[in-house]
């Protein structure tokens, strides 16, 4: 008996306190890999989340050209503070859609960010446009998940085309400079991202007047990648464009160097090349690789340069650029929940709808924040990268770059 | 001469495969009993030689060593701590008993070690020599070699040594061993012992060229069930001549239909094996 009526003491404290609590909160959703292949990413993003959302909860003067972070809270929401609820799609598109569900009817979310997989992102994006729950896509480049005409959904990042445009606009500059480059590689893992990424390149290369001699697909958990090194080193093509993720990355690096194999040059697209795993594991043999990046340290006492810090302070690692593009997005929904100045999920779809922040108003090499009629951020655009020593160093676009480019690639020497 | 060189690929990866089924298939010859804790075990062989590595550097002998000690270690607790007590059971009390174990090992190591993935440091071991033309990575090589050599060494165990005829008599008949002064436990908790001791060189071998993280038992383990049933449950030279076939179509289908298309040809040459000989290889029905 007494057990029970303290039972249930504390179930209507807690329930009280619920109450009071939750009337000052207003909860978003964040939907990434936790565990699975890619969960070293995941748990990346949710730090990158949380650090976000503490930036915009407390009072960062410092950091006064982002938006909210000189506030507390949401001003126009009474301070209101953000919350959120992270949760684990395993890499699975059916996980992705059960949990967006649970977001939107359990745990209530006005909004949802998400989800590193491109494949996830399709499927979960679908989920929220059911149910009209506004959903800011922060780091999934498959171009297929803004053609669908879907009114709830907004991307961030740059997506696949523009990726396959930059890397021929800086092979061309590299003839210009005089190196020769005429045939691509291209080798992309088996999903959603890689596949529609690997078709967007090839096809820009092509239209750029490359060759494509290889174009291999393969699947990501695989444990031998050394039929397809060989395959490459036949081929020989003079640049090979990886669209991989994390472990597959650090297998194709070490199968290229046991079997002495190196082109011209190595680009890869993001994810598995930007991983924090990737300088410690596979650092020393992948001299002067080259990788795309909408995130770059900056200078000590840039914006770019307290965030770094503060990252490292929370993970113990430096900020990477897919965590960066999904804090990006964070910003981006905060700003708009906070325009909208209500929690009614329509109200926060038309503040993002009018969403027009500048070059100086965002984290990352984004010349701005502004969505087209289809969801998409028009003003998206990345560097490209460059492993020199124990770091990637901005090298493109020339008016942006730290440091020239060396090519050809030195991998290991 | 390209296909040569990725027949050799395919000849190391095969060794390698052969090697981390082949405590698999102890098991299961030994007492019908399947581990789906296989992949978490080289999971755990592969942090071992990582540990010794980083904390005590050394080389590759010392970190195989340590890898097998602390694994075979492993098993036998394992099976005074769980095994033992689901044997009698219902068979899918066993499944779920292992099954089980696995998540709790796989998510154990997540909590220790975190998400990211890490390298083992180069080793003496480490690079590729070219023999005429070919390239042999030396790492695969020891580890295809000392593949072949320990599962030739566990199939002499068991049918040449009076060790292996208990542990065999368990397996035939546990109360007709008890009878004629065989401990079942001792010999069931050696052969958990010896299989986890196996998976732990092979977690050490792969190490040296496979980045480790707490999910990578999971792309392992599955290989390593097709091995065990394509060569015969409980036949330890069928996972051996199994491994190597495996290892050897996957490179070629790879290589000529395309990656994606690999493991659609190694299940199908699989299944249809299986129609023939559904024993298994080398198994007995």
């Amino acid at each position: 008996m007494r057990k029970t009526l303290m039972i249930m003491v504390v179930w209507l404290i807690a329930g009280a306190m619920t109450t009071v609590y939750g009337a000052g909160v207003v909860k978003i959703g964040q939907l990434t890999p936790l565990s699975g292949n890619a969960a070293a990413a995941g748990e990346h993003e949710k730090a990158a989340g949380a650090l976000a959302v503490e930036i915009i909860n407390n009072k960062h003067p410092e950091l006064s050209n982002l938006p909210l972070a000189a506030t507390a809270g949401l001003p126009n929401l009474g301070g209101a503070k953000l919350e959120v609820v992270v949760v684990d799609h395993q890499g699975n598109p059916s996980v992705g859609q059960t949990l967006t569900l649970r977001l939107i009817n359990q745990d209530h979310v006005v909004a949802i960010e998400g989800s590193y997989h491109s494949s996830v992102t399709f499927a979960a994006t679908a989920v929220a446009e059911r149910y009209g729950i506004p959903f800011v896509v922060g780091d999934s480049v498959a171009a297929n998940i803004t053609q669908r005409g879907f009114k709830y959904t907004f991307r961030v990042t740059p997506i696949a085309p523009t990726f396959g445009q930059n890397y021929m606009e800086f092979l061309n500059d590299m003839k210009k400079a005089g190196h020769s480059v005429s045939t691509v590689g291209v080798v992309h893992e088996n999903t959603d991202y890689g596949t529609s990424v690997g078709e967007e390149v090839a096809k820009a290369a092509t239209s750029h007047g490359y060759n494509v001699v290889a174009d291999i697909a393969y699947n990501a958990s695989t444990t031998d990648v050394s039929a397809q090194v060989l395959q490459l080193k036949e081929k020989n093509p003079d640049v090979i464009i990886f669209i991989s993720y994390t472990q597959d990355t650090i297998l194709y690096m070490k199968t290229m160097k046991s079997l002495n194999y190196k082109p011209k040059m190595v680009i890869g697209d993001d994810a598995g090349f930007n991983d924090p795993s990737f300088i410690p594991a596979v650092g020393a043999i992948t001299q002067g690789v080259i990788s795309r990046s909408a995130w770059a340290v900056g200078k000590p006492g840039s914006t770019t340069y307290r965030i770094n810090e503060m990252y490292k302070k929370l993970t113990g690692k430096p900020m990477d650029d897919p965590s960066a593009r999904c804090m990006e997005a964070f910003f981006v929904m905060a700003d708009a929940i906070n325009r909208a100045g209500s929690t009614n999920p329509d109200a926060i779809r038309k503040a993002l709808v009018e969403t027009n922040m500048n070059s100086s108003q965002v984290m990352t090499g984004y010349k701005g924040v502004k969505f087209d009629s289809s969801g998409q951020n028009e003003l998206a655009a990345t560097y490209l990268i460059q492993l020199q020593g124990s770091d990637y160093v901005t090298v493109w676009p020339t008016d942006r770059a730290l440091a020239p480019v060396i090519w050809p690639y030195k991998g290991w020497q | 001469m390209i296909v040569i060189q990725v027949i050799v690929e395919g000849l190391l990866l095969g060794g390698v495969y052969a090697l981390f089924s082949s405590g698999l298939t102890l098991i299961w010859g030994m007492m019908n009993f399947v581990n789906f804790a296989h992949g978490e075990f080289v999971m755990l062989g592969m942090f071992a030689a990582f540990l010794t590595m980083t904390w005590v550097a050394g080389g590759p002998v010392l970190f195989t060593i340590v890898a097998a000690a602390s694994l075979f270690v492993l098993g036998v607790v394992v099976y005074f701590a769980l095994i033992r007590y689901v044997l009698d059971g219902p068979i899918i009390g066993q499944i779920l008993s292992t099954f089980g174990l696995a998540l709790f090992l796989r998510y154990a190591a997540f909590f220790v070690f975190s998400a990211n993935f890490v390298t083992l440091p180069d080793t003496y071991l480490s690079g590729t020599e070219n023999v005429l033309g070919i390239y042999v990575s030396i790492p695969k090589l020891v580890g295809g070699v000392v593949g072949v050599l320990l599962t030739i060494g566990l199939h002499l165990l068991l049918t040449r040594t009076a060790v292996g005829s208990r542990i065999l008599a368990v397996a035939e008949n546990r109360d007709a061993a008890m009878l004629m002064g065989i401990r079942p436990d001792r010999m069931q908790a050696l052969a958990w012992g010896l299989s986890a001791a196996l998976t732990g060189v092979a977690g050490a071998m792969i190490a040296m060229y496979y980045p480790i993280s707490y999910g990578v038992g999971e792309s392992l383990a599955l290989i390593a069930f097709v091995v065990v049933s394509l060569g015969g449950f409980g036949s330890v030279p069928g996972a051996l001549l199994a491994g190597i076939l495996i290892g050897v179509i996957e490179s070629l289908s790879a290589y000529y239909f395309g990656p994606a298309f690999k493991d659609v040809v190694v299940y199908a040459l699989f299944v249809a094996i299986l129609w023939v000989r559904p024993q298994g290889l080398l198994g007995t029905a």
